[in-house]
């Protein structure tokens, strides 16, 4: 039976990578390629699987989230601003401009976001600690960690997986992002990423293969997170740089390139062909 | 003019102590814990070292192990404090300080979380160890960020107040102290012996002739050096600045104000540590002939924390020779 609350997902990832687009747009700057590789793990995270919403947002019940791959903030500033916690409009008339709230990365003064990011490995052991104390203070929220997959060559990150699997932390799920991609090209040229599934099984995690750029295939590999005792699990969500329009997909180019305004239209256009694709589906 | 408090005890009667400023930590954060179930010491293979193991017997349930791992430490102390917990880590200053500096920069002082940080065996305690376990730029390193405070507290009592006055607060924090046991500066860590109040130094002693200026393991020196002027009828001031950030401006300036010149006295390298911060304030309040004594921008000599100190002359005579010098213009 088909989820109900995917299908509309489905939808709406096309309009959140458009108000993705805009915010880069009216900012003149971001990260393109990273937002349009994870924003369909931010949606079925926001959509579907944590308990928050801004009126929960103090909640000490409330599943933890992370952005560790923080540059990504403008995929996570469209998904915030649909999911109620931050105005779209502000931040697109405010994102990196002068004294401006909404910066290029992560801030936790923004109402929904927890810890501040940017540089990379910071993520997953604040995770580990977060879990530490649901466990520590016997509640049941979940944590959740996206991470990018060339932030995986920081040491910090293999300090953490350490921790977690030692801690038996079950209420911590990881997400990498891996779109193959990073600034300087190939994540296999720069520093080889592979094989994903002996790295993180080596380190004690129950390792989840999917499409993280398919909501129902994530749905599957978080309902498959939740329910896995005793170990951490990694979600290795195999990504597309750039998905969405072929203006920018597998370019390293557009890891936080700005559309020229003929770019701009192609890329919308590919974003509304793809919209319509879902609604003829439905 | 020349007043001295009574607090502050003969060096002979002080160089009785045993307790070092690391198990005064212990003992409070001990206590603590029994009655507040958020206190969590976070440690990295160095419960022993930090002096917590009586901590780690008494509430395992307490205490994160994250092994040989600063960063690590860093960052889940700050994911806890993020979820309300009030995380201690307890690490030798040298790679707290620094191996994990952007972890405190981002995860603890950037993202506001509670966390203090317990640099442990810090400046030169590990003497014969060499540089790798000197931790000299602390002081500069944290607090040039942003939201960080910095304490070097200068015995067992003025530790033990300072962390019952960090308990009571939510924001994130560096506290140094040394290994061994040093000789006590206060009587008591009683409101009557010790007028401690928190970011405010502590005056041990009034002169109007030079200001001394110090912190951590050096104010107990600074003040025998005191002594040792008076017998050339010499009035010094001494200034127990354990808060480097916020660092007391007032007592600077008014001290600074009140005398001919300024020493100022750490155990830290000569760039960017108190006698920086010092001449900053006394620079743009009330220009004075200024004398910074610290460490070297060397790495430092082999040997006992006392015999280095000596050596670079940051023992009593070595200050009260210094502060003689300044005075006289050389």
């Amino acid at each position: 039976m088909v989820d109900a609350s995917l299908k509309h997902l489905e939808q709406l990832r096309w309009q959140l990578r458009k108000d993705t687009v805009d915010i880069i747009m009216a900012g003149g700057g971001g990260h393109i390629g990273g937002d349009m590789s994870v924003i369909d793990t931010l949606i079925a995270l926001y959509g579907k699987w944590l308990n928050i919403s801004p009126g929960t947002a103090a909640d000490p019940e409330r599943d933890r989230f992370v952005l560790s791959k923080g540059h990504s903030v403008e995929a996570y500033y469209a998904v915030l601003c649909h999911f109620g916690f931050l105005d779209l409009s502000d931040v697109k008339a405010r994102f990196s401009q002068f004294k401006s709230p909404y910066i290029g990365h992560p801030n936790n003064k923004l109402a929904g976001i927890e810890m501040n990011s940017g540089s990379l490995g910071h993520g997953l052991p604040v995770g580990v600690g977060m879990a530490l104390a649901a466990r520590m203070d016997k509640r049941s929220y979940r944590t959740y960690v996206v991470m990018g997959d060339g932030e995986l060559a920081e040491g910090s990150i293999w300090e953490a997986a350490m921790a977690a699997s030692h801690f038996g932390l079950d209420s911590l799920c990881a997400i990498v992002d891996r779109n193959r991609l990073q600034i300087s090209g190939s994540t296999e040229d720069v520093m080889a990423q592979d094989s994903q599934q002996q790295r993180w099984g080596a380190f004690g995690w129950h390792v989840v293969t999917t499409d993280g750029n398919d909501l129902f295939s994530l749905d599957a590999a978080f309902a498959e997170a939740a329910s896995t005792k005793g170990v951490p699990t990694v979600i290795i969500a195999n990504t597309t740089k750039g998905c969405g329009s072929p203006v920018m997909e597998n370019k390293a180019a557009w890891h936080h390139r700005v559309p020229t305004p003929e770019e701009y239209r192609q890329i919308c256009a590919d974003f509304n062909t793809h919209m319509s694709r879902e609604v003829a589906h439905v | 003019m020349s007043e001295k408090m009574p607090l502050a005890r003969t060096a002979d009667a002080a160089a009785n102590n045993k307790i070092a400023n690391r198990q005064a930590i212990c003992e409070v954060l001990l206590q603590t814990a029994a009655d507040d179930r958020d206190i969590v010491v976070v440690c990295c293979d160095s419960r022993g070292s930090a002096s917590l193991g009586a901590f780690a017997d008494a509430h395992p349930e307490h205490l994160v192990e994250v092994g040989i791992a600063e960063q690590d430490a860093v960052g889940i102390a700050a994911g806890m404090a993020s979820c309300g917990k009030k995380p201690y880590v307890a690490s030798p200053a040298s790679f707290l300080s620094t191996r994990s500096y952007e972890q405190i920069k981002i995860d603890c002082a950037y993202s506001n979380t509670n966390v203090k940080l317990i640099g442990i065996s810090g400046g030169v305690s590990y003497g014969a160890l060499g540089m790798s376990h000197h931790s000299v730029q602390d002081i500069a390193a944290l607090s040039a960020i942003p939201n960080m405070r910095v304490y070097l507290p200068s015995d067992r009592h003025e530790t033990r107040r300072l962390i019952e006055a960090l308990l009571a607060d939510e924001l994130p924090a560096y506290i140094r102290v040394g290994r061994n046991a040093v000789a006590d500066v206060y009587a008591s860590a009683e409101a009557a012996d010790l007028p401690f109040e928190l970011d405010r130094a502590v005056w041990l002693r009034r002169g109007d002739d030079v200001a001394i200026v110090a912190c951590g393991e050096m104010v107990r020196p600074a003040l025998d050096a005191a002594a040792l002027l008076h017998e050339q009828g010499i009035e010094a001031s001494v200034l127990d600045m354990y808060c480097l950030k916020p660092l007391d401006r007032d007592a600077l300036i008014e001290a600074a104000g009140s005398a001919s010149a300024v020493v100022s006295v750490e155990e830290h390298a000569p760039s960017g540590g108190l006698g920086s911060l010092v001449a900053q304030v006394v620079g743009e309040t009330c220009p004075r002939p200024i004398r910074c004594l610290s460490l070297p921008d060397a790495p430092a000599v082999t040997g006992t924390s006392s015999e280095v100190f000596a050596c670079y002359g940051l023992d009593a005579l070595g200050i009260a020779q210094s502060c003689a010098a300044v005075l006289r213009g050389c």
